[in-house]
């Protein structure tokens, strides 16, 4: 065996920051991560469209932004993607690992649907609006709180229980559509109620997306309240860091397991609402879209700060879309977006990295000092 | 007879798309790396395999059969490989949570997949949809003695060369994990990081090491699906990202442990086509009867977590980052 007797510095040590790091440097490092995720893309843009990649993002700009109806389409669907996020945040937070917000989308958008088509003779739109968001609740809800049970009573592995929960109710979504389908043999919904506007989101301020920007921002406002303020969203806090000291301290952690589990998926079930209901007035297998993933991303990104994640949803509907764009006038497919917003996550995600950690490489001698009553980083 | 045959094939070609996947994935995990970012490894490795052999086609009038599998299974392999190092970089060095960042690897190479399978062959000048007709029939070619078998053998053993190749690769794994050395340190980091470090075992190698390799062995579930189930063209329905999940559950079905994984494959094959040889079942009902797979592998992990056998749990720190100075 080889044997170093030498002592040698290794050439670089990470350790965890003694003084957390200000927030404009904190911020400072995730904007250079997006900068830098930027670039790459634009390389890979311009290596497949052969364009200067600054009018490629102009170009995306104005896929997201340049008319009217565009900018509201970007804003619908950023409220949905943050409605996702403040619901998947509080199974987050708790460490439990939600990846079944398509399915619990799908289950409240298939309750709508169903009111919209069986109730639309003998309802009008107001009490239809209330019935379908109280029955979204609970069809999302039932579908967070089944695996909630099991994991509460049995430990039972949740990220792949709730997987499998998504692919169950796309097929109970598959079955809808197939007994819905309009018109017959074409295997999908078609727009439900396209005369009557029965059961649709009604128009305010002259914006027909008024009321889905309300209801999201009321459940953002809700949702960090909960999590910040309230005793339960407390123990969801204590529940997420330790289970053993939720135990000691006497939290019900089955309890609070079922409980929480249910406010997520009731919430993912609330976005399932507003697809149907408030965006495409029809119901299919792709009314999720991945989004339910997404959003995991999103809710993580921020920290479960439901403020934050207005942002991060924002920018990240701004990179669907504009990608879009540039997909149809350039010829090419729409898949090329995941792609770069998956690009886009990497670096995001590895920022945190400096966030939190300190590289000192070999022969420099940062050290961290106790001054005044503070601890400071000095340059010896 | 013939139905029941039929059936069969169908349940062992889908059975070992997610048998390579999840043997993968199993010696991943055991590295204590829960990697969801298996779907999007397997995209990584269906895609450039085909890119690569699309290439190779493109430009020699006449391939020769063993270049195009030779090319196939190199490209997808080290695709792969560069997936479970994106994963490991990231998750490894740089400490991002795992579940996150297997998520974003999936969509990543998702949308990476389906937009090269989309729009390659327009990019390369052509038309219409990929096709790699030569390679694809040289997958599928069935073991040269198969004709001369009795019917149920001969069709056992008419499958194209990965179908053996995925039962060797679990069993290899299997022995590795369970009977070498290497095996038992690999185990060692899966349980408990610290104690291997100060055994002198490189954490940080370890898991790098099984995150990649494990990672290139689900990459070539990918291919298979291209190659011999899509029958060398590309399909963007999302296929491999439904099976790539269906691998990860299939890992905690066999309880890590990758021999009890082939049978389990199949088993899982089998449910998932079902549906096509029960007659008289309306389209509706047929949507229902899909749901199969899901509703058993939900029994299979409520069961698990019910019967706490302890040769049957998840490695002891799955999921947990390790950090030295943490301890």
């Amino acid at each position: 065996m080889k044997n170093d007797n030498k002592y040698t510095e290794p050439f670089v040590r990470i350790s965890k920051r003694g003084v957390p790091i200000p927030i404009w440097k904190a911020m400072g490092i995730r904007a250079l991560a997006l900068l830098a995720a930027l670039i790459i893309c634009a390389i890979i843009i311009f290596s497949i469209v052969k364009l200067n990649p600054l009018k490629v993002y102009i170009a995306m700009f104005e896929g997201a932004f340049s008319t009217n109806k565009r900018m509201w389409v970007t804003i619908r669907d950023a409220m949905m993607l943050l409605c996702i996020a403040v619901g998947l945040a509080p199974a987050f937070k708790m460490r439990f690992w939600n990846i079944g917000a398509e399915g619990q989308i799908l289950m409240g958008g298939i309750v709508s649907a169903a009111c919209m088509i069986y109730l639309s003779k003998h309802m009008t739109t107001l009490p239809m609006m209330l019935l379908m968001l109280v029955l979204s609740i609970l069809a999302g809800g039932i579908w967070g709180f089944i695996p909630g049970i099991f994991k509460a009573k049995w430990g039972t592995n949740e990220t792949l229980f709730t997987l499998m929960m998504n692919y169950i109710a796309i097929q109970i979504t598959a079955y809808f559509v197939a007994l819905w389908e309009n018109p017959i043999g074409s295997n999908t919904v078609g727009v439900i109620n396209p005369r009557t506007k029965i059961g649709w989101f009604p128009e305010l301020f002259g914006q027909p997306y008024t009321l889905n920007v309300i209801l999201v921002l009321v459940l953002v406002v809700f949702m960090y309240l909960y999590l910040r303020y309230t005793k339960q969203g407390y123990e969801v806090a204590v529940v997420g860091e330790s289970e053993n000291t939720a135990r000691y301290a006497a939290i019900d952690v089955p309890k609070v397991i079922m409980r929480t589990t249910f406010i997520s998926g009731a919430i993912c079930g609330i976005a399932g609402f507003l697809a149907v209901s408030g965006a495409s007035h029809t119901i299919s297998t792709n009314t999720a879209g991945g989004r339910g993933f997404t959003a995991i991303i999103v809710a993580w990104l921020a920290q479960f700060n439901s403020f934050v994640m207005i942002p991060i949803s924002a920018l990240l509907v701004f990179l669907d879309k504009g990608a879009i764009e540039i997909a149809s006038r350039y010829n090419l497919n729409n898949h090329v977006s995941n792609m770069l917003i998956g690009i886009i996550l990497f670096f995001i995600l590895g920022s945190e990295f400096f966030i939190n950690y300190q590289v000192k490489f070999r022969g420099s001698k940062h050290q961290v000092e106790f001054q005044d009553g503070k601890h400071k980083e000095v340059q010896a | 007879m013939t139905q029941l045959i039929s059936l069969l094939q169908a349940g062992i070609m889908f059975g070992t798309v997610i048998l390579y996947g999840s043997t993968g994935e199993t010696l991943t995990e055991k590295s204590g790396n829960l990697n969801l970012g298996v779907p999007g490894i397997m995209y990584l490795g269906g895609i450039v395999g085909l890119i690569g052999v699309f290439f190779y086609e493109m430009n020699n009038p006449e391939p020769n059969k063993f270049v195009c599998i030779l090319i196939a299974m190199v490209s997808a392999f080290v695709a792969a490989m560069l997936g479970g190092l994106i994963y490991s970089v990231l998750t490894v060095t740089l400490r991002t949570n795992q579940n996150v960042t297997g998520l974003t690897l999936t969509i990543f190479a998702g949308g990476f997949a389906n937009f090269f399978g989309g729009t390659l062959n327009r990019l390369a000048g052509g038309v219409g949809q990929i096709s790699v007709s030569t390679t694809s029939a040289a997958f599928r070619a069935s073991l040269p003695f198969a004709q001369d078998l009795p019917p149920l053998l001969s069709m056992l053993f008419g499958f194209g060369f990965m179908v053996y190749l995925a039962i060797g690769v679990a069993l290899l794994v299997n022995w590795f994990i369970n009977r070498t050395s290497i095996g038992l340190n690999l185990r060692a980091v899966g349980e408990n990081p610290g104690t291997a470090d100060a055994a002198g075992i490189k954490v940080t190698l370890y898991k790098y090491l099984a995150t990649c390799i494990g990672a290139g062995i689900s990459g070539l579930g990918g291919l298979f699906y291209v190659m011999d189930y899509t029958k060398g063209t590309w399909d963007a329905d999302g296929g491999i990202e439904r099976l790539g999940w269906i691998a990860v559950a299939l890992v905690i079905f066999s309880s890590w442990n990758s021999k009890r994984g082939i049978l389990g494959a199949y088993l899982f094959g089998l449910l998932y086509w079902l549906f096509f040889y029960i007659p008289n079942l309306t389209r509706r009902s047929i949507e229902l009867f899909k749901m199969l797979p899901y509703l058993v592998t939900i029994i299979v992990l409520i069961l698990v977590a019910l019967r706490r056998r302890r040769e049957s749990q998840p490695p002891g720190s799955l999921g947990l980052p390790y950090f030295r100075e943490d301890r």
